[in-house]
């Protein structure tokens, strides 16, 4: 398919999320629902994956390019978070590891609990 | 003549293309995780505005037509989704549990620990999303009043450690199965966890694409109630 028309189906989907987040009485993202909508479009047949592949690719591949511009912001915020760099820093590293910890492991009980469940199904 | 360079959105985009290019060649030559292009390119933009005397809101000009496209960037995410949708049926439930899991915990653990150490609540509000991947990390942050700068580096300092880390946190929580460990890296460390996971293997860097997707949206739900 033409890149364009690969383009406007994205963009399309992202405009009508826009008027979707509008409406909500909620404040949730509009790139969230975005998301889900194309999503649904997907799976439901409507759009097929191979109409917005390219597109796709070049910016999932390109993905961190587009936060540049959020992260130069930092320096308008340069003081407020110089003012609590240290418990800044303390919770963004600390708090990794404990939620590589908690997912990892919920998934390796259930999957065990479910393999054992199999196996005295089968055994 | 300055005036017209300051106002032309030309100046914004050229910069940030020219910087990430710089961010990627670095990156290549030294093969370090912590050269991430972002960080490079980043700095070198604070770099060259600081140096010229260029007033942030020049850059933003043209930087903002980059920013727009954050929402595409988020849409497209649900091709990754469905292209893995046999291996998300197979594992349905676990990775599910497993995403809310490590979304409340995730959530719960930088709310306590701002609160603990009393943090101004525009902080609290930029930290609050920082595992999830930065276009949905940043629309958050904005719905709740935190400032985006800090969320961005929230989102990247999360995403720096998973992905140098994550090899050792499978030795040291010892985590033996695959789904487990690609779920739990993208719900760590998002989209610069999941090119790790991808290094790591081929059902690991799949699952964490799907997590990072499912864990961006139950945040995205789940902070309503916060």
């Amino acid at each position: 398919m033409n890149i364009m028309a690969e383009l406007a189906i994205i963009f399309g989907v992202c405009l009508i999320s826009e008027g979707i987040a509008a409406l909500l009485p909620i404040a949730f993202p509009a790139s969230v629902i975005s998301m889900l909508l194309l999503l649904f479009l997907l799976l439901s047949g409507i759009i097929k994956g191979r109409y917005i592949d390219r597109a796709c690719r070049f910016l999932v591949g390109n993905m961190a390019f587009f936060f540049i511009a959020p992260c130069v912001g930092i320096m308008e915020h340069a003081k407020a978070l110089l003012a609590c760099l240290i418990p800044f820093l303390f919770i963004a590293v600390l708090t990794t590891p404990l939620v590589y910890f908690v997912t990892a492991w919920v998934i390796q009980l259930m999957l065990t609990a479910q393999r054992k469940k199999e196996d005295g199904r089968h055994g | 003549m300055a005036e017209a360079l300051l106002n032309s959105p030309f100046l914004g985009l050229g910069l940030t293309c020219a910087a990430w290019c710089v961010g990627l060649w670095v990156q290549k030559k030294t093969g370090l995780i912590l050269c991430n292009p972002l960080v490079i390119a980043t700095a070198l933009i604070i770099a060259c505005l600081s140096l010229f005397r260029i007033p942030y809101e020049s850059y933003t000009v043209g930087a903002d037509l980059i920013s727009m496209m954050l929402g595409p960037v988020t849409a497209v995410l649900a091709l990754n989704i469905y292209n893995q949708r046999t291996l998300l049926r197979q594992y349905f439930f676990p990775v599910l549990a497993g995403c809310l899991a490590g979304s409340l915990v995730s959530m719960g653990s930088v709310f306590f620990l701002c609160r603990l150490l009393a943090m101004d609540p525009a902080i609290t509000a930029a930290l609050l999303p920082k595992s999830v991947t930065t276009a949905i990390a940043l629309a958050i942050s904005e719905s709740r009043g935190g400032i985006p700068g800090i969320t961005a580096a929230a989102v990247l300092i999360a995403g720096v450690v998973g992905a140098m880390f994550s090899p050792l946190f499978a030795k040291f929580f010892n985590i033996t199965d695959p789904v487990a460990e690609g779920v739990a890296i993208g719900a760590c460390s998002h989209a610069l966890g999941t090119t790790k996971a991808l290094e790591i293997g081929q059902l690991q860097g799949a699952m964490s694409s799907i997590s990072l997707c499912l864990c961006g949206i139950i945040t995205s739900v789940s902070v309503l109630f916060l």
